[in-house]
């Protein structure tokens, strides 16, 4: 039985799902203003991070990294319909990228995991 | 110490350990064959222990040179010819720091072509009151001796497919690493389509408009776009926002690879708008000229 990660197809299938998850984060009104003084560069690396992590890749991300990332944000108002929209988008993407609804729902139960320690619970 | 952008951009103010280690942030952005050897960056160096230190030698990224020449290429651009130091390796779009005898030191980009250019040459605006423009456009002329160091920069042509549509972006001098990509681009065969937009505010900014439309007339497929801000400008030039226009001359700009170069802001802004215009994230190649910081 094989990985979530290499179902989806590894490395190659997160370099294109970032460009068309992040394309449509950066143009939803609900959430791009959180990303508007972001650093674009830092950004492809952190979003690859994130892809990696969120498809059941190999990635570093603990529950604190996730907390102290998002602090700064959460002090500001990050909220639960933050965090939804996210995921909408997310699957949206993926959607696109004719990923079958049975991973997206895989993909997006490992992102709810990170719930409460992006939001500071 | 020299230093000047106090952001870990620069690298003017390298320094090599003797002895301790320095901390992390202090070596973070340096190349791995410096820090291996002990290297850092002293205005982002706050030492956890003991430290002893030692000034950056010649042959260790610092170079001693010489200028070959110096002239106008607009009210506001000179160009600045430097003697290529036996050594100093470098790549069309990378960055160089210079170093004068006042030990002022500011980096710019490198407009030549190793391949293809003698001489290392740079397109420097006159900053009023700028301590190394004011130092070259009053003090200093052919003969005098300076120091380079570097190069350092991602920013250069590497494109597997020699097919890829090339958007190459810039304002002021943001043109100078941009026209040494395009021309290693050519000189390296690149066949896809190369598309060169240079922003200025008014016309007498586009210091490289003759030589670039002779470029455009010599190679098919280079096309040069010459954007003002503020009128009147020349029939072939747009009088414009430059983002405005270059999105609205190549419509969507999937498939391509980006240069953009130029004052943060414009770099900012444009690393989105192409973006969002289909280039993907690992596709977009930027310098940021950051400005001179007071220590």
């Amino acid at each position: 039985m094989s990985t979530l990660y290499e179902r989806l197809g590894g490395e190659a299938a997160v370099n294109a799902a970032v460009d068309v998850f992040y394309r449509h984060v950066l143009s939803d009104d609900r959430i791009n203003y959180w990303f508007e003084d972001v650093d674009m560069e830092r950004q492809a690396a952190k979003q690859k991070a994130f892809m990696t992590m969120a498809f059941g890749g190999p990635h570093n991300y603990t529950g604190d990294d996730m907390r102290n990332g998002h602090k700064h944000l959460v002090e500001k108002g990050l909220n639960d319909s933050h965090f939804d929209a996210v995921a909408e988008n997310l699957a949206k993407a993926l959607a696109e990228l004719n990923v079958p609804q049975a991973e997206i729902d895989e993909v997006l139960a490992l992102v709810g995991t990170t719930r409460n320690d992006v939001l500071g619970r | 110490m020299p230093s000047s952008c106090r952001s870990g951009v620069c690298q003017s103010c390298l320094m090599r350990a003797r002895e301790g280690t320095p901390p992390a942030a202090a070596q973070s952005g340096i190349k791995d064959t410096l820090r291996a050897q002990g290297y850092f960056l002293s205005c982002r160096c706050v030492p956890e222990g003991d430290l002893s230190v030692a000034l950056p030698e010649d042959g260790a990224g610092r170079f001693a040179s010489t200028i070959t020449g110096i002239r106008q290429l607009s009210d506001t651009v000179m160009e600045l010819r430097l003697a290529r130091p036996e050594g100093f390796e470098y790549r069309a779009g990378q960055f160089a720091t210079l170093i004068n005898g006042q030990e002022v030191a500011r980096s710019y980009s490198v407009a030549s072509v190793p391949e293809l250019d003698a001489d290392l040459e740079f397109q420097i605006a006159l900053v009023p009151g700028g301590a190394m423009s004011g130092w070259l456009a009053n003090e200093a002329a052919a003969g005098t001796a300076l120091h380079v160091q570097g190069p350092n920069g991602h920013c250069f042509y590497a494109c597997a497919d020699r097919e890829q549509p090339l958007l190459l972006a810039g304002t002021g001098t943001g043109l100078a690493p941009l026209y040494g990509i395009a021309r290693d681009a050519l000189r390296q065969g690149h066949t896809g389509p190369i598309h060169l937009f240079h922003g200025a505010l008014r016309e007498p900014g586009l210091y490289l408009h003759e030589p670039l439309r002779a470029l455009a007339s010599e190679w098919e497929h280079f096309h040069y776009h010459a954007c003002v801000l503020n009128g009147p400008a020349a029939d072939e030039v747009h009088v414009g926002p430059l983002d405005a226009w270059l999105l609205e001359t190549l419509g969507t700009l999937k498939g391509f690879r980006a240069y953009l170069c130029g004052a943060p802001e414009f770099v900012k802004l444009m690393q989105r708008k192409v973006f969002l215009a289909g280039v993907s994230l690992q596709e977009v190649f930027v310098d940021s000229f950051l400005p001179a910081k007071a220590p």
